[in-house]
């Protein structure tokens, strides 16, 4: 058989036809572009601030109010705080990790939930708890104390989630070398989890920074504390103003340390393929004497906060259950946590779409915005946002709106990352098989990549809720009037020394927080794969 | 003489049987490799002669001193056996020096020049000794895993599957290159693998581990051309099973009269064929060809050097297919009619 050419026309030729397709993801991936560096750009409102009211002030009234007895002692008092609480929390978290994760302990994994469940006590309720038991609880020990039982689950997922990852077979291969147990645990396992112990540090590093009702009740200046005050007693801009410009400083510092520390080493497994799971190291006799330390932890950490609050509520009998109180607080909490976490998530859709799908060095630096910004206290944003909207959008003073930009500015990363993460299970390539069979874009968006992501993006909307409930400082310097939320309730009757009134709100926040607790736990476990 | 010997090893994980009743000797500065299907034990036998694992019951013996009696075992550390995992296992947070430095003395003074002869062995480039784990290729980071192994000079080298994580032309070149630096040094190597090729090619002792238990324990070419059994003949490579009346010297069966070992047993048996044992030729016209001795092409497979080609035999029911192997050139097409010549004795299986 021989084939013949046949003229071009004798062909069905599809019609000439722009391509909607390309033209739709140019103009879709330019407008996300620009939500996502007007979102960097507010992220830049609070240091912006900070750098203006500096000018402004002048140098040597700043010098002046910088350059002071009373910030020299918060400094030190800070910094004590740091160095006291992060190397018993490093100590305890490892220790508790490789128990839960990497023993025979009897109960590993109740233990390990345990270990996770202080999360959903509030730090505030934590020193509350400490005080109602131990009234003569003050100072920097105290301080430390209850911050090593508040934080520890901050280091303690990240450390339990990378010896779940940790491939055995990197310890069998130094063991083979002449190694004993000991030794393969110094050399190999614990070089391995610096990045976890960086991040989880950094984490405890700026939360102690930047709390402030535990250590306003146990009686403990820190820079977040003498901004409070000055803010509520006087007023005092620039003076709360340049203590504020410190405490960024501080901030920034310890991301600083962190990158530093942490070095540019990879530590991820090298080779393809999953890792075989790690079999958990016998204890023999010291099975039993193992179990003290999550016991004593659990008891510490849960058991007072439990003990103190059940003493509370017996005391305080039924009369300070005022169903219409609570009710309206609870209800108002709700609504602040759903509208938090609803405009929290879709502030960082832009970024965590370009993030996976459009990557690239500008992407880069407009995402780090996204992450500066959740390293900075909730009183330096919500004292940003106050002189802000005082001096330039009256209006907005002590709005709803306002609140709501604040949680959105605190709660970003945390939005960020469940979100980049939700989306990046679905691999672009699902999207064009759909639009191969037929869909849309715009409906193979919706019909497969949000109904995959569906799933990471409520995870991450829970977790920012969780941050919502328990928020204190933001809210009772931002929230209109009137507001009444279970922490800002809390605080108020805690502040009037009615510690049993106080003690229904703290046991809603703690029923609120359980089940997202859970859902972290749970999520922790999944995406160290199991 | 041997240097290892494991005797009635067994090991049970719950219900699981993972191995049972094992018994292996290693002789001194051989290449055994212990061959055989996902979960049939293979790993864990591996592990328990490292010391990684305890065995139920069973005796683990090196150079006459005892590892391991039943579940009382000499700690991995103490052992002195080299280990390479599957992909390396290198420590990503050390350079490749720290690497294969890592099992020798930091206060040793000929540290670095140890690593320096382990580089060369192994033939990578000294300017690699810097680099981190994931800056190298595949290939490369097995052989620092080797060289890491062989530092403390042990007496027994275990290779976990180390050439499964490689491309197929890396592998070769790669096992090429152990193979050579393990006899350079003198070490006793068992390697694990689930590739019969690779385990046939690198041992001079192969043993066939199934559902935990230890079928057969031979030379490559023994267990090649005369496994036990029908499961072992099938896991080490293509055959052709055939039914046959056995006799003295010869079989007859579907290929007609073929010779055959000379074993005890008469009457109806079992026998394999490799396909590296049949050629074919066209087949001639006429009368006094036999069927028995005739197929037709059914399925040709090109494989470039060497091509797969069944051809069946006998009609309806009685048909049976014959997998033979020939040179990629000249192929019969399908549909052809062919002269099957059996080359060698047949082997008898045990049933």
């Amino acid at each position: 058989m021989t084939l013949q050419a046949q003229p071009l026309r004798a062909y069905p030729v599809l019609a000439t036809q722009p391509l909607p397709l390309r033209r739709v993801r140019q103009l879709a991936a330019k407008s996300l572009f620009g939500l996502a560096a007007l979102v960097s750009l507010v992220t830049l409102l609070p240091l912006g601030f900070i750098l203006w009211i500096t000018l402004q002030t002048g140098w040597e009234t700043a010098s002046a109010l910088i350059f002071r007895a009373r910030v020299g002692e918060l400094l030190v008092n800070t910094a004590l705080l740091e160095v006291l609480t992060l190397p018993p929390c490093i100590v305890l978290a490892v220790a508790l990790a490789w128990l839960t994760e990497r023993s025979d302990v009897p109960g590993a994994r109740f233990w390990s939930w345990l270990a996770v469940a202080p999360l959903a006590i509030p730090a505030f309720v934590q020193s509350y708890a400490w005080i109602g038991v131990a009234p003569g609880m003050h100072g920097l020990f105290a301080a430390v104390f209850v911050s090593v039982l508040a934080y520890l689950p901050f280091l303690y997922l990240p450390v339990a989630a990378q010896l779940r990852r940790l491939d055995p077979a990197m310890e069998d291969a130094a063991a083979s070398l002449g190694l004993d147990p000991w030794r393969v645990f110094l050399r190999v396992v614990l070089p391995q989890l610096r990045i976890a112990l960086c991040g989880g540090s950094l984490l405890i590093g700026l939360h102690l920074l930047a709390e402030y009702g535990l250590y306003a009740m146990i009686r403990f200046d820190t820079f977040t504390t003498a901004i409070v005050d000055q803010f509520q007693s006087s007023y005092n801009g620039p003076a709360a103003n340049m203590l504020a410009g410190v405490l960024v400083l501080s901030c920034l510092g310890l991301l600083g340390l962190e990158v530093l520390i942490r070095g540019d080493a990879r530590y991820a497994r090298v080779g393809s393929g999953a890792p075989r799971p790690a079999s958990r190291r016998r204890l023999g006799r010291a099975r039993g004497v193992s179990m003290l330390l999550p016991l004593a932890l659990s008891g510490l950490a849960l058991g007072v906060p439990a003990y103190a609050l059940g003493r509370w509520l017996i005391a305080g009998g039924s009369e300070i259950w005022q169903a219409r109180e609570l009710a309206s607080a609870f209800g108002e909490t709700l609504l602040y946590a759903a509208g938090g976490a609803l405009a929290t998530t879709l502030v960082a859709i832009p970024m965590a779409w370009l993030s996976v799908r459009a990557p690239g060095r500008l992407q880069r630096v407009l995402e780090g915005c996204h992450y500066y910004v959740g390293a900075l206290p909730g009183v330096v944003v919500a004292l940003a946002l106050v002189t802000i909207t005082v001096r330039i959008a009256l209006p907005l003073y002590q709005t709803v709106a306002t609140v709501l930009l604040a949680y959105g500015l605190m709660f970003l990363p945390r939005a960020l990352v469940g979100l980049r993460a939700g989306i990046a299970q679905v691999p672009v390539e699902l999207e064009r098989a759909a639009i191969a069979l037929g869909r849309r874009p715009a409906g193979a968006i919706f019909s497969v990549t949000m109904r995959l992501a569906a799933p990471g993006v409520a995870a991450c909307m829970a977790l920012v809720a969780m941050g919502v409930t328990t928020e204190l400082t933001a809210t009772l310097m931002l929230a209109p009037n009137g507001t009444r939320t279970l922490a800002t309730e809390f605080w108020a009757l805690t502040n009037e020394l009615d510690y049993a009134a106080a003690a229904p709100y703290a046991a809603l926040m703690i029923a609120l927080s359980l089940p997202l607790t859970a859902l972290l736990h749970a999520q922790s476990r999944r995406v160290a794969g199991q | 003489m041997s240097l290892l010997d494991v005797i009635g090893l067994s090991k049970r994980y719950g219900p699981q049987i993972a191995l049972e009743g094992v018994d292996l000797t290693v002789p001194a500065r051989s290449r055994t490799a212990i061959v055989g299907p996902s979960g049939s034990g293979k790993t864990t036998l591996l592990r328990i002669i490292a010391g990684f694992d305890a065995p139920d019951a069973g005796r683990v013996t090196l150079n006459g001193q005892v590892l391991a009696d039943g579940p009382l075992i000499a700690p991995a550390h103490l052992r002195g056996i080299g280990y390479v995992p599957q992909d390396g296992a290198l420590f990503p947070h050390l350079s490749v020096a720290e690497n294969i430095g890592f099992g020798i003395d930091a206060r040793d003074p000929e540290r670095d020049q140890r690593v320096n002869e382990l580089m060369e062995m192994v033939e990578l480039d000294r300017a690699m000794l810097r680099r981190r784990p994931h800056e190298l290729s595949g290939g490369q980071q097995q052989r620092v895993a080797l060289a890491r192994a062989l530092a403390r000079r042990p007496a027994l080298m275990l290779l976990d599957e180390p050439f499964s994580a490689l491309d197929t032309g890396l592998r070769e070149a790669v096992r090429k290159s152990v193979m050579r630096v393990l006899s350079q040094a003198g070490i006793t190597a068992i390697m694990v693998t689930h590739d019969q090729a690779e385990a046939l090619s690198f041992a001079d002792q192969v043993a066939v581990l199934r559902g935990g238990r230890l079928m057969q324990v031979g030379a490559p070419g023994v267990l090649y051309w005369q496994p036990k059994d029908r499961e072992t003949a099938l896991f080490l490579g293509d055959a052709t099973m055939l039914e046959a009346q056995l006799g003295e010297g010869f079989v007859d069966c579907a290929l007609g009269r073929i010779p055959a070992e000379t074993g005890a047993r008469r009457g109806p048996g079992e026998i394999m064929l490799r396909p590296e044992q049949i050629s074919l030729s066209p087949a001639a016209t006429g009368p006094q060809e036999t069927a028995a001795c005739h197929g037709e092409v059914e399925e040709v497979e090109f494989g470039g050097a060497l091509c797969a080609i069944t051809v069946g035999v006998g009609f309806e029911e009685a048909r049976i297919r014959v997998l033979v192997r020939s040179p990629g050139r000249d192929l019969p097409l399908p549909g052809a009619r062919v002269r099957l010549s059996v080359h060698g004795g047949a082997h008898i299986l045990e049933r």
